[in-house]
C-alpha cells in the first residue's frame, strides 16, 4: 500500500527555478536545495516546503499560481524540466507527486514561456488572452430565464459525450507552452468543438469561430503546424481532433462570410 | 436590531411568486444608472453578475484569481439537484423542499428552501441552453442519479466534473456580458474591505494581488458571493486561496454572521498522508451510490490490515461490517453526510479504522464491478478514480479506496433575509457565503443548485426592491468613508509587514486548524470548545507579534496575502467556538456530544433552539451579541431525522 506507506525514503534535491521580480525586471535561473521530501508529497506541496525555509531565512518565497490542488482549476502552471506540468501523463502540476522523481535529482521549475503569456512574477503568468478568447465568442447567447425545458433538446449521447469531452478543458495554458510555435489552437479549438457539436451552439456558429480565431490572433499566439504537442502534454486530455474540427469550422464560416477580412 | 426575514406571509408555493410581485421594480432606461459590484466569480458570483448585466445594470466584478473560471465551485464533482421528476420516481417540488429541511435538520427557513426548490428546474434549463454538457440516456434525454439523503434520483450531473461545466456555462455567460461592455472585469483583485455610508453599502476596497496597488469602487449595491469559511481549519476540500476574508471585513461594518458552528463535515474524502499536507481531496459522494462502505470487524484483523499483514481484498464476507448498511437499512450506504461521517468517525474510534494511521474506512467498488464491468464503473466515475490513483498510487478498481471525513462546506455565513440582503442596507450575500438555504447539514448536489439558483433567479428580482428606492444619480468614491476605509487597509497591511517575527502565516493557519478540527469538529463538547477559545485567543495574540512577512505591499506578495487571510481566520474561528458553546443541541453537523440519544445520533432542542444565530461585531476583542430569529415551521412537522 504504498499510498499509505510510512517507510517511502525521503529525498533530497536540487531546485533550478525561474525568478523574476516582475515583468519590466530581467528573469534568471536560482538553485536551491530542498532536503527530506517524501515520495508522498505533491510537486506544489514540495514546493510549499521551499517557500516555508525561504520565508523563515527571511528571503522572498517562489510565487506561483496553484488553488484546487485537484486538477480541475487550471491555475497550476509550471515547466518543469522542459514539459508543460512535468513528466506524467495527463496530469496537472498539483496532481504531480513526488514518487515521479528519485533521491539527487535535479528539477528545473520555469514558467510558461510564451509573449502572450507575460510573467507576473517568478513561476506566475498573466493568461488573460485566454479570458479575452472566450469573450469574442466563446458562448451561447441565451440570457438568463426563459431556456426551453432542459429536454426539449434531445442530445445523442455520443455527441453529447464528445461535447463534453471538449468541454472538459481546464484553460490552464499547458498547450501554448508546450508549442514550439506557442499556439493557442487546441484551448481554442476545444471551445469551438464544444459548441459547434451541440444543437444549442448552431445559431452562433460561423460568427463565433471566426471572431474567436481573430482574438487568437491579436494576443500573438503562433499559428498551428500539427505538430501536436499540445495534445501531448494536456493534462485533461483534449484531443487533436478538435483542431482538424476548428479548421473545417473556420474554413466553412470564412468561405461564406461577409467578413472579408 | 429585530431580525426581519421579509419571508412572505401566505401559502409556501405563493410565496415567490407574490413576492416577486410585490418587490419594487426599476425601469429597464433607469438600470443602466445603477451600478452594482458583485465579489466572486464562482457560480453565484459569475451567474449573478451575468444576469444582473443582462438586465441592464452596470455591473464590475471582481475575483482575487486570475480567470474567473478559476473559482472553486469547479472543483464540484457530484450533480445539481432539481425537481424536475424526469425519472417519474414521485420527486416533486415539495419533495425536494422537504428533503432539504429535514436533512439540513431543521434548521433552514422554510420560504427560502421551497423558492430555492422551485428555481431549481429553471437552473437546469438555463444550463442546457447555454451548452452545458450534461450526461444523456440514449434517447438523447437528461441522465440523474441519486444522491445522499434522498430516495429520489433528481441529480443531474456531468461525469464527475458537474461543478466544472456548470461553472465554465456561467462563466460564458460573464464573458458575454464583459464583451458587450456590461461587465467590467477586475481580476487578481481582492476585496479587503466594504465601504458604507451612512448606513448602506455603497462600494469596496481592494488590492491588486500583481502591483499590491489599494483601489477603492464605488456603486449602488454590493453584492458578495465569496464562498465558505471551511479553510479555518487548515485542512479541508476547498481550494487554497479560499478565505473568509471578505465575509468577515463586511460581519466587522455591520453585516450579521449566522450560525458559524455549521460546518459540513464530508465523509468521502483521501485520508491525511502527512504533516506536510496541504489540502484534502474530496471523492464525490456519488461513489455511495456504487461503493459499499465497511471496516474490519474486529479490533485485531484491523490492527493487522493497519501493518499491512492482510489486504482489503483478501478479507472475507463474514469478516467485514458494513456498518452504514447495518445501522441505516432504508438509506444503506446513501445517509446524509454528517450521518456517515459521525459514523465513520466512530468506527476509527473503535480502532477498526484502517491504513497507516488508522483514520480511514473502507469504499469498495468490488461488487458493483462484478454485477456490471469496470468500463462501465469507469463511465461514471473514471475521473475521480483517476484522481485517486495519482494522489494514492493504490487502483480503486482492484483494492478498496480508503476515505476519512474532510471539512467540505460551511452552512453558516452572512445572515441574510429572504431578498438576500445582509444586516447592511444595500449589501447582499449569495452562494456559500450567506446561511441561508442548507440548516445545519447541506444535502449533496445542493450548492450548485443553490449558487446559481441565488446568482440567475434570486439576487436579479430582489435587488431591485432595493436599488429602486435609491435615486439613481452617479456615485464616487469621494466620500470620506471611502479614504478612511482605505487608509485602515493599508495601516493593516503595513502592521503585518512590519512585525517580522519568527512564525510563517502557514505555521499560524496549522495551529488554528488543529484546535478547530480537535474542538470544533465532526465532535464538539462545553470543555473542550472553552479550551479553544482560550488557545485561539492565545493563537491571535501570538500573530499579531510573531508572525514573518517579507517583502513590500507594492508587489505580488504571496505571504502577505495569506497573513492577512489568516488573520481573519482566527477571528472567525474563535466566533464558530461561541457559536458551537451557545448552541447547547446536536443538529446536523453540530455534534456536541452531551446532547445524543441513547443510539448515539443527533439530539435537537427545538423548543430552545429553533433559531439562527446571528452574532453581531461589537468591537475590537469585545464579546460579539447574539441575535436571533427564531424559526418557524408551518408546513413540516419537526421529527427526529430518521433514516433507518
Amino acid at each position: 500500500m504504498a499510498g499509505s506507506n510510512p517507510n517511502a525514503k525521503p529525498m533530497n534535491l536540487t531546485l533550478r527555478v525561474w525568478r523574476q521580480p516582475n515583468r519590466q525586471t530581467e528573469g534568471r535561473i536560482v538553485d536551491y536545495k530542498v532536503k527530506d521530501i517524501s515520495p508522498e508529497m505533491s510537486f506544489l506541496e514540495m514546493l510549499d516546503v521551499l517557500n516555508e525555509d525561504l520565508l523563515h531565512q527571511g528571503q522572498d518565497p517562489v510565487a506561483f499560481d496553484h488553488d484546487c490542488r485537484e486538477g480541475i482549476c487550471g491555475s497550476c502552471d509550471l515547466f518543469i524540466n522542459g514539459r508543460s506540468h512535468g513528466p506524467e501523463k495527463g496530469t496537472t502540476t498539483c496532481q504531480l507527486h513526488m514518487r515521479k522523481f528519485k533521491d539527487g535529482d535535479t528539477i528545473t521549475i520555469e514558467p510558461w514561456r510564451a509573449n502572450s503569456f507575460p510573467v507576473n512574477k517568478d513561476l506566475s503568468v498573466d493568461r488573460s488572452a485566454f479570458d479575452r478568447i472566450i469573450q469574442a465568442g466563446g458562448y451561447v447567447s441565451v440570457n438568463t430565464g426563459g431556456a426551453p425545458d432542459g429536454n426539449e433538446i434531445p442530445i445523442p449521447k455520443d455527441i453529447a459525450d464528445r461535447a463534453f469531452e471538449a468541454a472538459t478543458c481546464i484553460g490552464c495554458g499547458a498547450c501554448v507552452a508546450a508549442c514550439k510555435n506557442a499556439s493557442a489552437m487546441l484551448f481554442v479549438s476545444a471551445k469551438v468543438s464544444q459548441l459547434a457539436l451541440l444543437p444549442q451552439g448552431q445559431v452562433e456558429r460561423a460568427t463565433r469561430v471566426e471572431n474567436m480565431v481573430a482574438q487568437m490572433d491579436i494576443e500573438g499566439f503562433g499559428a498551428c503546424t500539427n505538430i501536436g504537442s499540445c495534445a501531448a502534454e494536456c493534462p485533461v486530455g483534449i484531443s487533436l481532433e478538435n483542431i482538424a474540427i476548428l479548421n473545417r469550422e473556420f474554413l466553412t464560416a470564412k468561405a461564406a462570410s461577409n467578413n472579408l477580412a | 436590531m429585530e431580525l426581519l426575514s421579509k419571508a412572505p406571509e401566505g401559502p409556501l408555493a405563493e410565496k415567490w411568486d407574490k413576492h416577486k410581485f410585490n418587490v419594487k421594480l426599476v425601469n429597464p432606461a433607469n438600470k443602466r444608472k445603477y451600478d452594482v459590484i458583485v465579489v466572486g466569480t464562482g457560480l453565484a458570483g459569475a451567474a449573478a453578475a451575468a444576469s444582473l448585466a443582462e438586465l441592464g445594470y452596470n455591473v464590475k466584478a471582481f475575483t482575487y484569481h486570475d480567470s474567473p473560471r478559476r473559482a472553486h465551485s469547479i472543483a464540484a464533482q457530484g450533480g445539481i439537484n432539481a425537481a424536475k421528476n424526469y425519472q417519474n420516481d414521485g420527486d416533486s417540488v415539495f419533495r425536494l423542499f422537504y428533503d432539504t429541511i429535514k436533512g439540513g435538520d431543521y434548521r433552514a427557513r422554510e420560504a427560502n428552501v421551497y423558492r430555492l426548490a422551485q428555481v431549481s428546474v429553471n437552473i437546469i434549463d438555463q444550463c442546457v441552453a447555454q451548452g452545458v454538457p450534461f450526461a444523456r440516456e440514449y434517447g438523447g434525454l437528461l441522465a440523474n442519479r441519486s444522491f445522499g439523503g434522498a430516495q429520489v434520483s433528481r441529480t443531474f450531473y456531468a461525469r464527475g466534473q458537474t461543478g466544472q461545466q456548470l461553472l465554465l456555462g456561467a462563466y460564458s455567460a460573464l464573458s458575454r456580458q464583459v464583451a458587450y461592455g456590461k461587465v467590467k472585469l477586475y481580476t487578481r483583485s481582492e476585496l479587503l474591505d466594504v465601504v458604507v455610508v451612512d448606513g448602506q453599502a455603497r462600494g469596496i476596497v481592494t488590492r491588486n494581488l500583481v502591483t499590491g496597488e489599494v483601489q477603492t469602487h464605488a456603486s449602488h449595491a454590493v453584492v458578495l458571493a465569496t464562498g465558505g469559511y471551511g479553510n479555518v481549519f487548515y485542512l479541508s476540500t476547498n481550494a487554497m486561496y479560499c478565505n473568509a476574508t471578505a465575509a468577515w471585513r463586511a460581519h466587522k461594518k455591520g453585516a450579521y454572521f449566522a450560525n458559524p458552528c455549521f460546518t459540513q463535515i464530508h465523509p468521502t474524502c483521501i485520508p491525511v498522508s502527512g504533516d506536510y499536507q496541504s489540502k484534502l481531496t474530496l471523492m464525490s459522494e456519488s461513489l455511495r451510490n456504487d461503493g459499499r462502505v465497511w471496516v474490519p470487524k474486529t479490533v485485531e484483523l484491523a490492527e493487522r490490515v493497519r501493518k499491512g499483514e492482510v489486504k482489503p481484498q483478501d478479507i472475507g464476507e463474514d469478516d467485514r461490517d458494513y456498518f452504514l448498511e447495518r445501522k441505516y437499512p432504508a438509506f444503506g450506504n446513501l445517509v446524509p453526510r454528517d450521518v456517515a461521517s459521525r459514523n465513520a468517525k466512530q468506527m476509527c474510534d473503535e480502532k477498526r479504522g484502517v491504513g497507516a494511521s488508522g483514520l480511514a474506512v473502507y469504499l469498495d467498488f468490488a461488487d458493483v464491478i462484478k454485477r456490471t464491468s469496470a468500463e462501465a464503473v469507469s463511465q461514471k466515475y473514471g475521473n475521480l478514480f483517476e484522481m485517486y490513483e495519482k494522489i494514492t498510487d493504490e487502483d480503486p478498481y482492484k483494492q478498496p479506496m480508503r476515505i476519512y471525513p474532510a471539512v467540505h462546506y460551511t452552512m453558516g455565513g452572512l445572515w441574510v433575509d429572504y431578498n438576500l440582503q445582509t444586516t447592511v442596507p444595500g449589501l447582499y450575500a449569495t452562494g456559500e457565503c450567506n446561511f441561508s438555504d442548507h440548516g445545519a447539514n447541506r444535502l449533496g448536489a445542493s450548492a450548485l443548485m443553490q449558487g446559481l439558483a441565488d446568482g440567475y433567479f434570486v439576487i436579479p428580482s430582489t435587488i431591485g426592491d432595493y436599488l429602486a428606492a435609491t435615486p439613481p444619480k452617479p456615485v464616487t468614491t469621494d466620500h470620506p468613508a471611502f479614504a478612511e476605509a482605505k487608509a485602515g487597509v493599508q495601516a493593516r497591511t503595513e502592521q503585518l509587514l512590519s512585525i517580522n517575527g519568527n512564525k510563517t502565516p502557514d505555521e499560524f493557519h496549522k495551529a488554528l486548524g488543529h484546535i478547530m478540527w480537535e474542538y470544533c469538529g465532526m465532535a464538539r463538547n462545553a470543555e473542550g470548545l472553552k479550551y479553544a477559545k482560550a488557545e485561539i485567543q492565545k493563537i491571535k495574540k501570538e500573530f499579531w507579534t510573531n508572525v514573518k512577512v517579507v517583502g513590500s505591499n507594492d508587489e505580488m506578495n504571496q505571504a502577505l496575502e495569506k497573513a492577512s487571510r489568516v488573520a481573519d481566520f482566527i477571528e472567525l474561528g474563535e466566533l464558530m467556538v461561541d457559536d458551537a458553546l451557545n448552541r447547547n443541541e446536536s443538529c446536523g453537523g453540530h455534534f456536541r456530544e452531551e446532547y445524543q440519544t441513547p443510539e448515539g445520533e443527533a439530539l435537537r432542542d427545538d423548543e430552545h433552539y429553533a433559531y439562527v444565530a446571528a452574532w453581531e461585531y461589537m468591537g475590537e476583542n469585545q464579546p460579539e451579541r447574539l441575535n436571533k430569529e427564531e424559526l418557524t415551521f408551518e408546513n413540516v412537522k419537526l421529527t427526529q431525522r430518521s433514516y433507518k
